[in-house]
């Protein structure tokens, strides 16, 4: 089987072209898709993670990685889209209402869909109402909530009990995150998850998808689990 | 050196102000509201915030203009008030200052990423000189630029501040890393006040953070890498939710308990930034004029 190592540095390295490159090459010589995906590019992406967690990495690093994966991601997604393989999941983000910073959430989506995921993006300011529209309409599994400000932060609140009254909450999990929201704030509204950071954002996504085993207690906490 | 700022600093360390945002807040601004916009709705209680700093003994006042670009403008659908909204921000704390405080303009980040091709170097250039234009020309003492995470950016800003002629103030936020000491793209504060002093920078800095315990040691550090003064203006620590509201636990007094720690540091301009308060700006005034004779102000103009 051919290696795939090029793909996973090129990635990690965050040179796009070399990524697309060696994923043209690979797939006109008969790889499987999902070889690439499972050998090389998810892993790529979650040593990406875990050294932005480190602080080895920083905002830029992280962006040209994303950026590398998704070109090699357009590639392949025709492919698996083409003999029925479902994403590994359906997220709807979004900065909620009252608040128009969007860096961060930016880089969570762009995480996301590295991490294999399909994103919805609502934008910034995002009623509640919009959420819960989007939930239903797309079947979302994963709903991410981002704000920056202090004030702000508490339209989560809003539109958690938004997506209770609508009846939905059952059938999708709720993340937050943004410079200002911890743990006991994702606590006390009823978030289903909370983390420090983007890339802890992906691995939450992933265990929300994952069965059941790894969450603590009612909530589920990106670093005190390990990447599946 | 500029000479205003040698002007200002002839007499020691300048008390600055604190935090604007929370405290419009405080007068009624509702949740996720520019507050740029109430310089032309409610420009009574824009100046009512200058005043109270002026009061607790701020010899700079900022502006409510940190937003005030055409980029975050847009987004609220302000963007064709550009000009309006940042010569009455200056207006108002001029107003507020009487003569008895200098007016430096605020110029906060666009919110949109260069590196990740949100808004072309261009676009980006020309939207800080349409507002560093306007601030000057509503009659600023000098420009502070801040809260910059990006260097490419706070460069753009800074350039399109000198061509005012007014001093430049240029901070930027370190509170990434292991250690909470580097910017979100992983510059240290020595590269920072390398670049920023290579634009041509009149005063360096460091705002925001991640509360007054770790700015002693980044202070120092700018102070290291740059022969211009420093600016440092930390926040109130990470806020808490309490009773569905954003409550700071630091108090004025554990706060302004840093400003000798930063005065030796190197520091020459302190003030607060995010949850601070008037209170806070006067507990700093009491600790860095602590047993010694207050100077009498230096006056504009």
């Amino acid at each position: 089987m051919q290696d795939t190592n090029p793909l996973y540095e090129a990635i990690l390295t965050g040179q796009a072209k070399e990524a697309r490159a060696f994923t043209e090459q690979a797939l006109a010589s008969g790889m499987d898709p999902l070889t690439l995906v499972n050998g090389a590019m998810s892993p790529a992406m979650d040593e990406v993670g875990r050294r932005f967690e480190r602080n080895e990495y920083f905002v830029p690093e992280l962006l040209l990685s994303a950026r590398a994966m998704k070109s090699a991601l357009e590639l392949i997604r025709p492919l698996l889209t083409a003999r029925g393989a479902q994403p590994t999941g359906r997220v709807v983000i979004g900065t909620v209402k009252g608040d128009l910073h969007d860096i961060g959430k930016n880089l969570v989506a762009a995480l996301l869909e590295g991490g294999g995921f399909e994103v919805i993006d609502l934008g910034v300011n995002v009623p509640p109402e919009k959420f819960v529209a989007t939930v239903r309409e797309k079947n979302a599994h994963v709903v991410a909530l981002s704000a920056l400000l202090t004030t702000t932060m508490l339209s989560m609140k809003t539109t958690i009990d938004a997506i209770q009254d609508a009846g939905i909450r059952a059938q999708v999990k709720v993340l937050v995150g943004g410079a200002p929201v911890t743990k006991k704030f994702a606590d006390d509204i009823g978030a289903d998850g909370y983390s420090e950071n983007a890339a802890g954002a992906v691995a939450l996504a992933r265990e929300t998808m994952a069965p059941a085993g790894c969450q603590k207690g009612s909530q589920i906490v990106a670093q005190s689990c390990p990447l599946p | 050196m500029h000479a205003l700022i040698r002007q200002l600093l002839s007499r020691g360390p300048v008390l600055t102000d604190g935090a604007w945002g929370t405290q419009l807040q405080a007068r009624g601004l509702p949740i996720g509201e520019m507050p740029e916009g109430w310089n032309l709705s409610h420009p009574e209680d824009v100046c009512g915030v200058a005043r109270a700093y002026v009061a607790a003994g701020s010899r700079i006042i900022l502006t409510n203009t940190f937003g005030g670009n055409r980029c975050r403008l847009e987004a609220a659908g302000l963007s064709d008030r550009v000009r309006e909204l940042n010569l009455r921000g200056v207006e108002l704390s001029r107003k507020a200052a009487e003569g008895r405080a200098w007016v430096f303009a605020s110029i906060g980040p666009s919110g949109k990423m260069l590196l990740a091709d949100e808004i072309t170097r261009d676009e980006l250039g020309a939207a800080f000189e349409q507002q560093a234009a306007a601030l000057a020309e509503g009659g600023a003492d000098g420009l502070v630029v801040e809260t910059m995470g990006d260097l490419d950016e706070a460069l753009l800003a800074v350039a399109a501040a000198r061509a005012t002629d007014l001093p430049v103030v240029a901070c930027m936020v370190f509170d990434s890393g292991k250690n909470r000491d580097q910017t979100i793209m992983g510059l240290t504060p020595e590269e920072a006040a390398k670049a920023l002093t290579d634009a041509g920078a009149d005063v360096i800095g460091a705002n925001c953070g991640r509360g007054m315990g770790g700015f002693a040691l980044i202070c120092a550090r700018l102070r290291s890498a740059t022969d211009r003064p420093i600016w440092i203006k930390p926040n109130a620590g990470l806020p808490e939710i309490v009773d569905g509201r954003a409550a700071y636990r630091t108090s004025p007094e554990e706060f302004a308990g840093g400003a000798q720690a930063l005065v030796a540091a190197g520091a020459s301009f302190v003030g607060g930034c995010c949850g601070t308060s008037p209170d806070f700006i006067q507990a700093l005034d009491q600790k860095l004029h602590a047993g010694t004779q207050v100077s009498p102000l230096l006056l504009p103009g």
